[in-house]
């Protein structure tokens, strides 16, 4: 069992947790990944590792509320404990040797971005950080962005905070601007990741993303997380889970997450049907 | 005078028609009275032609003997003198090839039922046995088991009795490794498993799940925490897949995820969060125990249809007998002699284009026929395709059982640990010492997919040859 240290709710539909589990804690690096299950009957579900505290043996989680699983995770209070917390799983992204990078993330998946931002940051690597999000409610992080970011750009859909656009918008107003990136590293919605590429492509800028396929063990054993990568299937648990964006099908891997997609509907409702029965 | 019938006596189980429905144990064990009538059937051979073909060396006839003497506890000691899982054992060894296969009576007529008999005394025991379990006496040394399936089990298991302070590192959230994750309730109840690691822990064993080697803490940190010495059994857990088009597409899995999602996660139960697609028409490719399981899973998810589609003949199918024998009976129906090329998928889209619902899920699966030409590398005719033969299997889910290789996690973190181009550990001998000093493995991690048993085996041997190397130590 593993016990919620620290709970905060970071806008309506994101919530950040720092869980206790010090095993982890110990070896975690930015763009790792954790598998957690909230009860007995729960399931497995990957979470990328958003921060960690290796001294207070502690790792940082914030998830959106999208399913019966974040849902039933959401329900925890501070001091409660998450049934099976295991890591850190995936290969640490690659930060070593880039001397500017533009990070660009995307909702919850700044969550992700930002302590690869902050690892960058560390190693004296000039940071361009590009953030998008629907609107100004569901900003994440802007402090701690702000922090390790030379540069720091919100985006928002609907114009209520930063500039109003999208992220490749301002990605694609800094290069030609004539910002030299060594790399683009872009972690949010697939739909996201996908232009950003297509857009980097275009300027032949390497670009890594984050994949967040479904999958169950998370040590390579299911195949559940596999991708097609350059034309070859790969295992975003243990071959990722960042790849070469300009490689990744897109496609597919959006059309793989919506196998469950009906289920998923059902039983988040089951779930919020059974909480509202309890409060 | 024993008894001469030429056919074991039947094992009671549950009917087909009732049992393709429900996940509960098929077999239901003999009873007293039948363990003693099929008991009687051994011949009580003097050069016991039947334990050489254990891989434990249990010494079978004598514990049947026992049997016969209705002496049932007696009968379990003997076997847990050489198994430390036989409850397990019983259940799914494929003792056609082994024990039962060197059975004298197997000459004319049907070997003596030994893994029937293994079962009744394990279960016998397990029900009636009330006594305590002593804890050894600490020796002070520490040993490392990396794995919680039959062989890593096993060895913990020997070396506690030992004295030694044993912890088992658990990748997933539950012990018991393809005993629980792979192997289906039906098949093997779960509740045995538990039982087994009980006993373990009443030993003085420490499991500690969610610990993934390699990730989590690599080999090298244990040695650091002050383990004198390892066990690596963990396993063969990465599944293959055919490289054909399609593999990709929603519908298609391996037989790893099929049955984690069945059997450890418990997809079939109401109450559980993991999903399962439904499915009407299920082809299950591949021929051995982790198809049969995984097609008589999709039969009891309620599919209509569940092909086992096979490359070679019913000759060459590496499952045990029986379990062929009981997916036939549970309608499970077998295209043998044939191998998908393709696996297709709904292409759909609406008037504007966009994908429509369905779009991408599997729709069939083109297979060719195949026939058998000239022995291969195996020994085994090797298929070839008949030219222009293919045709298309109406289904909407593929599961891949064509076999899984050692998961690199531990090979990639630990280093001098010797490999073999297959990712298998290399091991010296029998004992299953490895390239480094102190480390020992055993198991699917060094022989690539194989039995339980045959695991345990590995782990018996590592075990002894662990307290050899400790004993000397100092």
């Amino acid at each position: 069992m593993y016990k919620i240290v620290r709970k905060k709710e970071l806008n309506p539909t994101v919530t950040l947790m720092d869980i206790d589990a010090p095993a982890v804690a110990a070896k975690a690096e930015p763009g790792q990944f954790i598998i957690l299950r909230t009860d007995e009957n729960g399931e497995r579900i990957p979470l990328t590792v958003a921060d960690f505290d290796r001294e207070k043996g502690t790792v940082t989680i914030i998830f959106q509320i999208v399913g019966a699983t974040t849902e039933k995770l959401n329900h925890l209070k501070e001091g409660e404990y998450i049934h099976d917390f295991v890591g850190p799983l995936g290969t640490a992204t690659h930060t070593e040797g880039l001397k500017k990078v533009a990070v660009v993330g995307g909702g919850v998946g700044c969550a992700i971005a930002y302590p690869i931002a902050k690892k960058l940051h560390s190693l004296g690597c000039e940071v361009h950080s590009v953030v998008g999000f629907r609107s100004k409610d569901l900003l994440i992080l802007e402090d701690e962005f702000k922090e390790c970011s030379d540069k720091y750009v919100v985006m928002t859909d609907d114009g209520s905070y930063g500039e109003k656009g999208l992220v490749t918008d301002a990605l694609k107003k800094l290069i030609e601007s004539g910002e030299k990136y060594d790399e683009v590293i872009t972690i949010g919605p697939l739909i996201m990741m996908k232009f950003v590429c297509r857009l980097t492509k275009e300027f032949n800028v390497k670009t890594v993303v984050s994949m967040n396929p479904i999958m169950i063990d998370g040590t390579g054993m299911c195949g559940g997380c596999r991708l097609s990568v350059g034309g070859e299937t790969k295992f975003a648990c243990v071959d990722g889970p960042d790849f070469d964006g300009h490689l990744v099908d897109f496609d597919e891997a959006m059309d793989r997450g919506s196998m469950y997609r009906s289920y998923e509907r059902k039983k988040h409702e089951e779930t919020c049907n059974l909480f509202k029965g309890v409060n | 005078m024993p008894d001469m019938s030429l056919t074991k006596h039947p094992m009671p189980s549950q009917e087909p028609d009732v049992r393709n429905k429900n996940f509960l144990e098929v077999a239901l064990g003999y009873t007293e009275e039948i363990a003693v009538a099929e008991a009687n059937r051994c011949l009580n051979c003097k050069n016991m032609p039947c334990v050489s073909g254990c891989p434990v060396n249990i010494q079978i006839p004598h514990f049947i003997k026992k049997i016969v003497e209705k002496d049932f506890e007696g009968a379990y000691e003997v076997i847990a003198g050489s198994s430390s899982l036989p409850a397990v054992c019983g259940r799914v060894c494929p003792q056609e090839k082994q024990c039962e296969g060197k059975c004298v009576r197997g000459i004319k007529g049907e070997p003596v039922g030994i893994g029937r008999l293994e079962r009744f005394a394990a279960d016998y025991h397990n029900a009636n046995f009330k006594g305590e379990v002593k804890k050894p006496e600490p020796n002070g040394k520490k040993v490392a088991v990396i794995g919680a399936g039959p062989s890593g089990l096993t060895c913990a298991g020997d070396l506690a009795k030992k004295g030694y302070a044993v912890t088992i590192f658990e990748a997933l959230h539950l012990a018991g490794g393809v005993l629980v994750y792979g192997i289906p309730e039906f098949r093997l109840p779960k509740s045995i498993v538990q039982k087994e690691i009980d006993g373990l822990s009443a030993l003085g064993v420490d499991v500690e799940t969610n610990m993934v080697i390699g990730k989590t803490v690599t080999i090298d940190e244990l040695f650091e925490k002050g383990y004198d010495a390892m066990f690596i059994g963990s396993g063969a857990g990465l599944p293959r897949f055919m490289n054909i088009p399609g593999e990709n597409l929603k519908g298609v899995y391996s037989a790893n995820e099929f049955l984690t999602r069945v059997n450890l996660m418990k997809a079939y139960k109401p109450g559980s969060d993991t999903p399962i697609k439904e499915n009407k028409n299920v082809a299950v490719v591949g021929g051995g125990n982790v198809a049969m399981d995984a097609a008589r899973c999709a039969k009891r998810l309620g599919a209509e249809n569940v092909y086992i589609v096979y490359r070679r003949g019913e000759e060459e199918l590496p499952a045990r007998k029986e379990e062929v024998e009981h997916a036939k009976e549970e309608g499970i129906i077998f295209k043998l002699l044939n191998n998908p090329v393709e696996i297709l998928g709904c292409e759909d889209k609406d008037e504007n284009g966009r994908p429509a619902p369905g779009y991408h899920f599997v729709t069939g699966m083109k297979c060719i026929k195949m026939e058998l030409g000239e022995p291969d590398a195996s020994g085994r005719r090797k298929p070839v395709e008949i030219p222009g033969s293919e045709f298309v299997l109406d289904v909407d889910c593929v599961i891949m059982a064509i076999g899984t290789s050692p998961n690199p996690l531990i090979k990639n973190t630990t280093e001098g640990l010797e490999t073999n181009k297959h990712g298998c550990i290399v091991t010296k001998d029998e004992s299953g010492l490895t390239s480094r000093e102190g480390i020992y493995a055993g198991g699917d991690a060094v022989t690539g997919a194989a039995t339980v048993i045959s695991a345990m085996g590995a782990g018996k041997k590592a075990a002894a040859a662990i307290d050899e190397y400790l004993s000397n130590k100092n």
